[in-house]
């Protein structure tokens, strides 16, 4: 499991930094152990290794999602570097918890035991309770830190409690066992078994943010600092996803017809509420957030779709979005603090002082509204064909009326940073490092949607 | 191959734009668009006299079946040579003055007709729809970025409603690759070969028709042209007018009729009454409009649901009149839009009660356009004429009372056009009148040839119907034989 191991040990040796008075360096410690991780974990395909007895196994699903979270949180920190303001002596412990964060990530998606779904998330959690405060002069990052710890605790306990209930009618924690007796038994009768079954499905909701129980996100996300809001959005919701996709395809596939019918309510109000409510702000820190939760929508039509290539699509999905919404972050990041507003308004004119942000600005909203040429659109064609090959036609059509409410709010930035002329003479510049990061996001996103035969099927 | 030049010169020369200013940037984009012409011209004579059908196909994405197939036959081939044709009128126009950020609007030309050969060409429904869609963002940025006033509500309103529509059509494209059988394929060819019934059909054309009717547009789907169209730079206005919403039109041809027959029989009654509902909306609010180029958005209006009316109709007469109207449509659009721009140019303005007496200042100017107008009219020995011709007479053969209404568009488009000529050429002269200078060598030149075109193929048309013909009956045997497809013909 060196993946882990790697993750774990680049986490320890950046707290011990600030003891050891290395800690100008972590940053680099941080994507050197990165780096490694990703050479591990890419060491693991095809592999099929199981670990720590049948605890844990890395398949190519396992590889394939945690190499996403890997990426993403180099990516991350990277930019990390840009943005530290009054914390910077803390960087050290900021930087472990997020390699931290991310080695929850891997275990929630490599997991093949309950017990370490359930330490994923823990991990993964308990780090971005911590992350979501670390402005702590701030009364909204303050605030954002103990809504997510209320709430995500709160979900957490509906998880636990699922799993209980169904270790009390398998009697096991292992998912093959699951699988097997869900197969043998089936579940209508079962009340006990569906009951944890929806318990579960409470507390996953609650991770991905998918209505009704994504009241936290909107808070939560604008209350953190934004590019530990991109982080949230990236990476916590697709290690979310991954771990809720393993568990239901691998054990409750059988019963699908009895869950079935809530992912799928719970994806139609997810994907309105999120783009509806994301029309009506101002922030577009909000918007984003909003616009997190309708992702979670549409991503949930892979559920419903297992045996058609489900996995495949939603792997896709997490890295297009990941992709553009990293990009959407990091640059409004960047404009809120060289403008001191999150609103639309901070892009006004952005095409005249800094034409490379311009551009990478409209390609990230491009690919996020789904525009053909982009990987966002490949994302919800591949998401599309799994559902409508499932039989979900008419939910697909929904999907759709969400997709063209989207491009109304997707495109206020775009707008704003073409078609009007700028009234402030703001210098928006961007460091090299930074610039060539952005750039590369930006050609991944056209590459992927010009060829999306790179990312392989799993 | 020369199928596969003919997207790549736009998107080379789009690159090599970029990197240029001024209007250097215009005329390497008009190099490009020449050499786009030679091309399809050489296509063209291969098609028509070799029987040679052209075509690349290269697999793009094997785990979903989806090719990079582009061929030209007969039905693409006359919108291939419209938009090979007008784009370096296109282009010609914009070069008449001076466009701020010349190589950004250049390379977005460019970029559009690469989008717009490319749904034209596409034997693959995955890359018609990207292609749909592609060609959808740089006419986005060019009205957005060169357009009038109030540009910004115009064109998000005309990109969503775009957008809405062909989404369904990827539902439908979807559903009819899950319909084909073995590994499934995005092709065409094996879309006609699906034994629908009849409720597939239905859901089918309605997936498409939604897409195709907003962006024809059919009555009631096109509450976004006028301002669009009215907003939007000249050239913006042109590229939309002349050829992006025959991709509609065509749409209608490559999909709808052959995939789905028996639901277009089945609606079509439906469908007609629209188009024919259109055609008389747009006719008798162009007759009242003051500003000349919203009144040529109405009236073209009124022409598209001629167009689309008789395709519907579904038979040899209709379909062969749309092609050849779908290809005047475009030579007559640019020329008008050519002639408003042209006089906008002088004097600021292009309201029609600010003008007045024209004809006894520059007299060129007032010979130019009454032929354009005429063509647009549809008077005998104008292109106008034949297309409008076949298309009544295929309607006609559907339903005589459908005929008699979608006649109007004749008599109402005289009313309207030859009102707007008598408002601006004749009368007393105004002092906006007085501004209409005489046109330049290239002014001269580009209208001689429009015009030139106007009136050869109102007196040959078999230039351009003997192109189509072996597609289109190809196209109505597809149709009579699909097996479920009984008495309704």
């Amino acid at each position: 499991m060196n993946v882990v191991i790697a993750l774990t040990i680049t986490g320890i040796l950046n707290l011990l930094g600030s003891i050891f008075n290395y800690r100008k360096i972590t940053p680099l410690l941080s994507i050197i152990g990165l780096a490694a991780a990703i050479v591990f974990n890419a060491m693991y395909w095809n592999s099929n290794q199981s670990f720590f007895n049948h605890m844990m196994v890395m398949d190519n699903y396992a590889v394939a999602f945690g190499a996403i979270c890997i990426v993403l949180a180099a990516v991350l920190i990277i930019f990390y570097n840009r943005f530290l303001g009054e914390d910077d002596h803390h960087l050290p412990e900021v930087l472990s918890i997020i390699v931290f964060s991310v080695a929850g990530a891997i275990v929630m998606v490599s997991y093949t035991n309950l017990l370490m779904l359930f330490l994923g998330v823990e991990i993964l959690s308990i780090s971005f309770y911590i992350l979501a405060g670390l402005k702590r002069k701030d009364l909204g990052s303050n605030e954002a830190a103990m809504k997510y710890f209320l709430m995500g605790a709160f979900s957490t306990g509906f998880l636990l409690f699922g799993i209980a209930l169904i270790y009390g009618t398998t009697a096991s924690f292992d998912l093959s066992a699951i699988a097997a007796f869900v197969k043998l038994n089936g579940a209508a009768t079962n009340y006990i078994l569906l009951g944890g079954v929806l318990m579960i499905l409470v507390g996953l909701l609650f991770k991905v943010a998918a209505a009704p129980f994504h009241f936290w996100t909107p808070d939560v996300y604008q209350g953190a600092p934004t590019i530990i809001t991109a982080f949230f959005a990236t990476v916590g919701k697709i290690a979310s996803f991954g771990a809720f996709y393993r568990l239901f395809s691998l054990c409750f596939a059988p019963i699908a017809s009895e869950w079935s019918g809530v992912i799928m309510v719970v994806a139609i109000i997810t994907m309105f509420i999120g783009n509806i409510s994301a029309l009506q702000q101002k922030s577009l820190k909000r918007m984003l957030a909003y616009s997190s939760i309708a992702h979670a929508g549409y991503m949930l039509l892979a559920l419903l779709s297992p045996n058609y290539m489900g996995a495949s699509a939603i792997l896709y999905y997490s890295i297009a979005y990941g992709i553009s919404s990293m990009a959407a972050f990091v640059i409004l990041h960047i404009i809120q603090t060289k403008t001191g507003t999150d609103e639309a308004m901070g892009f006004t004119g952005l095409a005249q002082k800094n034409k490379t942000l311009a551009f990478i600005t409209a390609i990230s909203m491009l690919s996020l509204s789904g525009i053909p040429l982009t990987a966002g659109f490949f994302g919800k064609f591949y998401l599309f064909s799994s559902a409508i090959e499932g039989g979900y036609v008419l939910l697909v059509c929904l999907s759709v009326v969400n997709s063209f409410i989207s491009i109304y709010y997707y495109f206020k930035p775009v707008i704003e940073s073409y078609f009007k002329n700028s009234h402030t003479d703001t210098v928006i510049e961007l460091k090299n490092t930074e610039a060539v990061l952005l750039i590369l996001l930006s050609i991944a996103t056209i590459a992927l949607g010009i060829l999306p035969g790179f990312v392989p099927s799993i | 191959m020369h199928t596969l030049l003919l997207l790549i010169i736009p998107i080379v020369f789009m690159t090599i734009v970029l990197f240029l200013k001024g209007k250097t940037a215009g005329y390497v984009a008009l190099t490009s668009s020449i050499l786009s012409l030679v091309v399809s011209i050489i296509v063209a004579i291969h098609l028509h006299f070799n029987g040679y059908f052209d075509e690349f196909n290269h697999t793009w994405i094997s785990s979903f079946g989806i090719n990079f197939h582009v061929g030209i036959d007969g039905i693409s081939l006359i919108l291939v040579l419209l938009t090979t044709i007008l784009t370096p009128f296109i282009i010609l126009t914009s070069l008449q003055k001076e466009t701020e950020n010349s190589s950004t609007f250049y390379a977005l030309i460019l970029l559009m007709q690469a989008g717009m050969l490319g749904a034209f060409t596409a034997m693959d429904s995955f890359l018609f729809y990207v292609s749909y869609e592609v060609a959808l963002i740089p006419i986005y940025f060019i009205c957005g970025l060169w357009g009038g006033e109030n540009r910004i509500a115009v064109t998000l309103k005309f990109f969503i409603y775009t957008l809405a529509g062909s989404l369904f059509m990827l539902v439908s494209i979807i559903y009819l690759y899950l319909q084909t059988p073995g590994n499934h394929t995005f092709e065409i060819s094996e879309f006609y070969k699906l034994n629908l019934s009849s409720t597939q059909q239905t859901w089918i054309f309605w997936g498409f028709f939604i897409a195709f009717a907003v962006k024809i547009p059919i009555f009631p789907f096109h509450s976004w042209q006028p301002s669009t169209y009215t907003t939007a730079p000249t050239a913006g206005t042109m590229l939309l007018a002349g050829i992006m919403l025959k991709m509609g039109l065509y749409g209608l041809l490559r999909f709808v009729l052959p995939i789905a027959p028996e639901a277009v029989a089945y609606w079509n009654t439906f469908a007609i009454i629209l188009c024919v509902c259109g055609i008389i909306y747009g006719s008798v609010i162009a007759m009242r409009q003051n500003d000349l180029k919203t009144l040529i958005a109405f009236s073209s209006l009124a022409h598209v649901g001629l167009i689309a009316a008789g395709i519907f109709s579904m038979n040899v007469q209709g379909i062969q009149g749309a092609m050849i109207q779908m290809f005047n449509h475009g030579v007559n659009a640019v020329a008008l839009f050519f002639l408003v721009d042209l006089l906008e140019r002088r004097s600021g303005i292009r309201l029609m009660d600010k003008f007045g007496g024209i004809a006894s200042v520059n007299k060129r100017v007032a010979v130019v356009f009454a032929i354009v107008m005429l063509g647009s009219v549809g008077l005998p020995l104008t292109n106008g004429f034949v297309g409008e011709f076949l298309l009544l007479m295929g309607v006609y053969q559907w339903n005589m009372y459908a005929a008699m209404f979608a006649g109007l568009t004749i008599i109402l488009g005289a009313v309207y056009m030859l009102r707007l000529y008598r408002n601006i050429f004749f009368g007393e002269i105004s002092d906006a009148s007085r501004s209409i200078t005489p046109m330049s060598m290239m002014e001269t030149i580009m209208s001689y040839k429009l015009v030139a075109l106007i009136i050869v193929l109102g007196i040959f048309p078999n230039l351009l119907l003997n192109l189509s013909a072996p597609a289109v009956t190809k196209l109505l045997n597809l149709i009579a034989n699909h097996s479920t497809l009984t008495s309704a013909l």
